[in-house]
């Protein structure tokens, strides 16, 4: 007879680089319940968003996510620059795409490595995040810092890439691309571990990823083609953009979607900086926030929402965010169930949970 | 069998880490934004740092024309050094050094 037991994984656990707390319920080594339990990160973030000035709150929404930070800024400035009734300058928004997708290319590469990491597979581990030093090496040159870039402003953005540096960039990229082919994609295309361990294992199908609302990489790694870029904010027009999908909807082609972005980023990267129009990068910036509105981008792990509501003061009367993790890990509820205990670490991982995101 | 020619190289290839404590760090790149200080004969105590500042950790005082500065505070996004007009704040792209125990700086205005 199975004997029924419960064991708590997390919130402190080795493979989980926050912390989230799953109640598993296990039938010998058989998943068949699961209770994902949040709450030990809340920094109260949004109640410090109303008391700030709002031209201060871009250096306390980049924040909210270390991996992110470019992102939740650009949606904060997106939301206000609505609401004071300015808009980016064509220069500002192609920075704006360029620094989004360094910035989810050290994500990915980041993660990436945690899952080599996950499975055991150190030196695939290190191999990446090699190659993520050359991205960190990238955004410290062009934004100032490696993980706060601080780059983005109401009405546009700081800092310019000027001509020089933009080869520069183009070369850095042209050789990450590079140190990319001869390392993480023969491992994580070819590699009889990682597959063992993946493929099948925590499976999405399409339907249920749409049911459950999930979104970013889990959604797209159940072929769901949803991804924000379609809808056209900053310069994804422009530079033009296709989603990337992996029909499979196991831990494994969330993966392979992940790897293949990180080649549709550089390109991405690339293409922004060829693309990139002269002229100013800063607006001046006029009034107070008035009226309210829903800003959307894609983070690296899916869709980000701010609502923002001001009401011509210096301060936001709300700030709400909704951030993608929120979103993917109800899709755990389903993803779990049925799995042996030694896969819950990789498919936990598979949905990329930001924790600190999340709860704010 | 895909892994061979990086164990190759990195077999012959310097570490990719280096040995902080006991040889220095890279470089930063140009335009990092590092330390903050003052130059004390340009301030004209206006305090448009102290009121743009987003951690708040500038605060000026007219009454003994000074200016404290918490280095533990500030999150070195360069918002004052943009804002002062007479250009007394500057920023290098050198790390804050260590310290063994918080302490404000107090920076007073000569004139």
């Amino acid at each position: 007879m199975a004997v029924r037991t419960v064991i708590p994984f997390g919130p402190q656990h080795p493979v989980l680089p926050e912390p989230v707390h799953l109640k598993l319920e296990l039938e010998d080594e058989k998943v068949v319940g699961v209770t994902p339990i949040i709450g030990y990160i809340h920094r109260g973030i949004e109640k410090a968003a109303e008391l700030n000035s709002f031209r201060q709150n871009v250096f306390l929404c980049e924040r909210i996510c270390g991996i992110c930070s470019i992102i939740h800024a650009l949606t904060y400035c997106q939301g206000v620059e609505v609401l004071v009734g300015v808009e980016a300058p064509p220069r500002a928004r192609f920075l704006r795409t360029f620094w989004s997708e360094l910035s989810r290319t050290h994500s990915h590469l980041l993660w990436l490595g945690l899952l080599a990491d996950a499975l055991g597979f150190e030196s695939l581990f290190m191999q990446i995040w090699r190659a993520r030093e050359m991205a960190m090496d990238l955004l410290e040159m062009t934004a100032g810092h490696r993980v706060i870039t601080s780059t983005c402003l109401v009405g546009g953005v700081r800092r310019d890439i000027d001509k020089e540096m933009a080869k520069e960039v183009d070369k850095r990229l042209v050789a990450l691309k590079e140190v990319l082919d001869n390392t993480a994609a023969p491992a994580l295309l070819h590699d009889p571990t990682i597959k063992r361990r993946a493929v099948g294992k925590g499976m999405l199908s399409k339907e249920q990823a749409e049911l459950l609302g999930a979104v970013g990489p889990t959604a797209r790694g159940s072929g769901v083609a949803v991804d924000i870029r379609q809808t056209d904010y900053a310069a994804y027009k422009e530079v033009g953009f296709e989603p990337v999908v992996e029909p499979a909807g196991d831990s494994y082609s969330r993966t392979l979607v992940r790897a293949r972005e990180v080649y549709q980023c550089i390109e991405l990267m690339r293409k922004a900086l060829a693309m990139m129009p002269e002229g100013e990068i800063l607006v001046r910036v006029d009034g107070y926030p008035e009226g309210e509105t829903i800003s959307r981008t894609e983070q690296p792990r899916g869709e980000l929402i701010y609502y923002l509501k001001g009401n011509g003061t210096n301060n936001l009367e709300r700030m709400k965010v909704r951030t993608p993790t929120f979103a993917n890990i109800p899709t755990l509820l389903v993803m779990l169930p049925g799995c042996e205990m030694a896969d819950v670490p990789v498919i936990t991982l598979s949905i990329d949970p930001c924790i600190a995101c999340t709860e704010r | 069998m895909w892994m061979f020619p990086t164990i190759i190289k990195n077999l012959f290839s310097r570490p990719a880490t280096r040995r902080y404590p006991f040889k220095d760090i890279r470089e930063p790149f140009p335009g990092y934004r590092g330390r903050i200080y003052w130059d004390a004969s340009k301030c004209d105590l206006c305090g448009d740092c102290a009121r743009t500042c987003p951690a708040d950790a500038i605060e000026v005082s007219l009454e003994n024309r000074q200016i404290k500065y918490d280095p533990f505070r500030c999150i070195y996004c360069g918002t004052c050094v943009e804002t002062c007009l007479p250009r007394a704040i500057n920023q290098d792209k050198h790390y804050t050094k260590p310290a063994a125990n918080k302490q404000e700086e107090l920076i007073t205005i000569s004139v």
